[in-house]
């Protein structure tokens, strides 16, 4: 179970240096700051968990879905939407002076309605109609983020920040009421590691998931839907509802990492132009559940490599740091798990008519 | 008259519209074949990047440089797409992931920023660029000037190549074999057709469609390298193969009017018309009607009718025929 996405990443490893040392970089050395910048640093922790908590989020979206075989890939735009409705939550609740924890409440329900929603659009449309959610999802995310960028810069929008002379010449959002805002643990070593509280929702997430795929009866069918689609419409199980179901929770979850952004990092719902549509956190996602298998505590971790890789690709932008080495090394180790599948599902045998060859 | 809001829109809509209709193209030959790939916004950023390279590094007249960068463009989409090819049809890995890996590998924190930068691109405009074909004066002729003769050569190459690929597909012999790879491997394996060449063949083509569309843009529309510089075009076109039916006259059209979309919402900024929602709307239409097309495609069971290649997105293997 480990050793292909151990080998993946052995490989990728390798195969982005042969990319740095073609290109005259010494690859120990940039492996070394990477590794550095992502987990030893001062501080370098607390941003691997910055950029590992909607990681994760997005990576469960993904995983929750594409278990069943239904290919969500909108966990961009259902982020984008989480966010909107949750900051909606909190700037409304939040002003009216209400205890912290009932606004923080709300904006998790907020964030994980408003995701859920616009995951059912595609649900909806994959259940009664048969439409390719791959492309639907795909369409929605643009559209998300079309809406994302109106509702800030645009319009004269609830979320968007009128008062001051700044926001005339700069459109902004508003910031958060302090009772909107997520408190955050910190871990009192190296400096201190700051835990987001949408880090332990996610682990929370995770577990959930876990225990709903393997552990009930909704999982099982889930698994069953998409693994023989036949089979389960000949046991009476019921397809359209766990379409719905799963696009839902799918969505949800994504959603809720869009509440994470407004509550835990960003305080507001955007304070610059594509801010949040730069990040690509729900494409990355995809990356994350693949390389964790589609298991949700797997996922979890994998989010935080991937996190620690992207944060270091962050931190170290500069002259004398090759850019989009990350992008680079997070498609290689993608395309070895790929790859590596092969060796998982199928029993590779060397030499004609050897049958007890070597198997991997 | 040419400044008129509709012409305006049009022709812009036919230079915006064409790095889209090559892509689409590229894209329409790799689903016929059976294969998606949605990795066509990295295959463009490196055809891109590749292209804008070659005119800045390569000694030589604007008419050589220039056919060398959509070479160059070409061949290195091609290349980046073999990946993508390798791992779904001799591998068999899911095409959806793999072609994400693609776009995240090769597109704007990936392949090509690192490419951009470590050549040294940024900052500096194209040495040479397409320009228009034809001169001034008849660029002034009320409406058709601006729309068909204020156009540079990539506009008129894409026109041959729409008819060259709806040619190829409907009245050649390796066209039906296309067709029917895409349809049914099983069945054209059993004629003796090799499935894993034509879905090779049209992978690797349709990244170097991508590849050129992705040099329309540094050595057409905007000519400088900027990471991210196609700003999601390969999605779109993504969209439009399937909003065009799979057909390639059809992406013509859909290539222009998704084209003049993107035009607008700047369009009515320049004129500072101000319609409020309107843009947010003029941003989301092509979106929303590639939604409303695969709905309405996919509900009235006319899937096939419409072109859908039946067995997209499925891995041939041959043992479990």
């Amino acid at each position: 179970m480990v050793a292909v996405p151990a080998g993946s990443l052995v490989f990728a490893f390798f195969a982005s240096g042969v990319v740095l040392l073609a290109t005259g970089h010494d690859a120990l050395s940039s492996y070394r700051r990477i590794f550095d910048a992502a987990f030893v640093a001062r501080g370098a922790l607390s941003d691997t968990l910055i950029a590992a908590t909607p990681l994760a989020f997005t990576g469960l979206a993904a995983a929750a879905a594409f278990r069943m075989r239904l290919f969500n890939i909108g966990g961009e735009g259902q982020l984008y939407i989480g966010a909107i409705t949750a900051a909606a939550a909190g700037l409304y609740l939040g002003g009216s002076g209400g205890p912290s924890a009932f606004v923080i409440a709300a904006m998790v329900a907020a964030g994980c309605a408003g995701g859920a929603a616009w995951a059912l659009i595609p649900g909806v449309l994959r259940a009664f109609f048969k439409t390719n959610e791959i492309i639907t999802s795909l369409m929605l995310n643009y559209v998300a983020g079309y809406l994302l960028t109106y509702l800030i810069f645009n319009s004269q929008s609830y979320w968007r920040e009128t008062k001051g002379f700044n926001a005339a010449v700069f459109p902004t959002s508003k910031e958060l009421p302090d009772s909107a805002l997520w408190p955050a643990a910190t871990v009192h070593v190296r400096g201190g590691i700051v835990l987001p509280l949408g880090a332990a929702f996610a682990v929370l997430a995770a577990l959930l998931l876990w225990v709903l795929y393997s552990r009930t009866r909704f999982g099982f069918e889930a698994q069953v839907l998409g693994d023989s689609p036949r089979a389960a419409r000949y046991a009476g199980m019921r397809t359209r509802r766990k379409i719905l179901a799963v696009m839902a929770i799918s969505g949800a979850v994504a959603g809720l990492g869009g509440a994470s952004q407004d509550g835990d990092f960003r305080h507001t719902l955007d304070a610059d132009p594509n801010g949040l549509q730069r990040q690509y956190y729900g494409y990355a996602g995809i990356v994350v559940a693949a390389l964790g298998r589609y298991n949700p505590l797997a996922v979890v971790l994998v989010a935080f490599l991937v996190g620690g890789l992207q944060n270091a690709g962050n931190t170290l932008q500069g002259a004398d740091f090759p850019s989009g080495l990350v992008g680079v090394m997070q498609g290689i180790i993608l395309f070895s798990a790929l790859g590596g599948e092969l060796l998982v599902r199928y029993r590779v045998s060397l030499g004609r008519r050897a049958p007890a060859a070597a198997a991997a | 008259m040419n400044n008129s809001l509709l012409v305006v829109l049009l022709a812009s809509g036919v230079a915006y519209g064409t790095p889209l209709l090559y892509a689409a193209l590229g894209e329409l030959l790799a689903e016929r074949s059976g294969v998606l790939n949605l990795g066509v916004e990295g295959m463009m950023l490196i055809g891109a990047v590749m292209g804008f390279w070659t005119v800045q590094r390569l000694h030589a007249g604007t008419g050589i440089s220039l056919a060398a960068a959509i070479g160059v463009a070409a061949l290195a989409g091609a290349l980046v797409a073999g990946i993508h090819a390798f791992l779904v049809i001799t591998l068999r890995a899911s095409q959806i992931v793999s072609g994400l890996a693609l776009t995240i590998f090769a597109g704007a924190a990936g392949l090509s920023s690192y490419l951009g930068n470590d050549l040294g691109l940024a900052d500096n405009p194209a040495r040479h660029q397409f320009h228009a074909v034809f001169p001034e004066s008849f660029q002034r002729w009320p409406v058709v000037g601006p729309i068909l003769f204020g156009q540079n050569v990539l506009v008129y190459a894409s026109w041959a190549c729409v008819v060259a690929v709806w040619l190829y597909l409907s009245r050649t012999r390796p066209g039906l074999n296309v067709r029917a790879v895409g349809e049914s491997p099983a069945a054209a394996d059993a004629m003796g057709i090799d499935v894993t060449f034509y879905r090779y063949a049209h992978t690797l083509a349709g990244g170097a469609f991508a590849g050129v569309a992705g040099a329309t843009f540094t050595l057409a529309i905007t000519p400088q390298w900027v990471d991210g510089i196609t700003g999601g075009a390969g999605w779109i076109a993504i969209a439009l193969v399937i909003f065009a039916f799979w057909r390639p006259e059809l992406c013509l059209v859909g290539a222009y009017f998704f084209g003049a979309l993107q035009a607008l919402a700047p369009q009515l900024q320049a004129r500072e018309i101000h319609l409020g929602p309107t843009e947010l709307w003029a941003n989301s239409l092509p979106y929303l009607m590639t939604v409303v097309v695969l709905v309405l495609a996919s509900a009235s069971g006319a899937r096939r009718r419409l072109g859908a290649p039946s067995s997209l997105g499925l891995p041939y293997v041959r043992e479990e025929r």
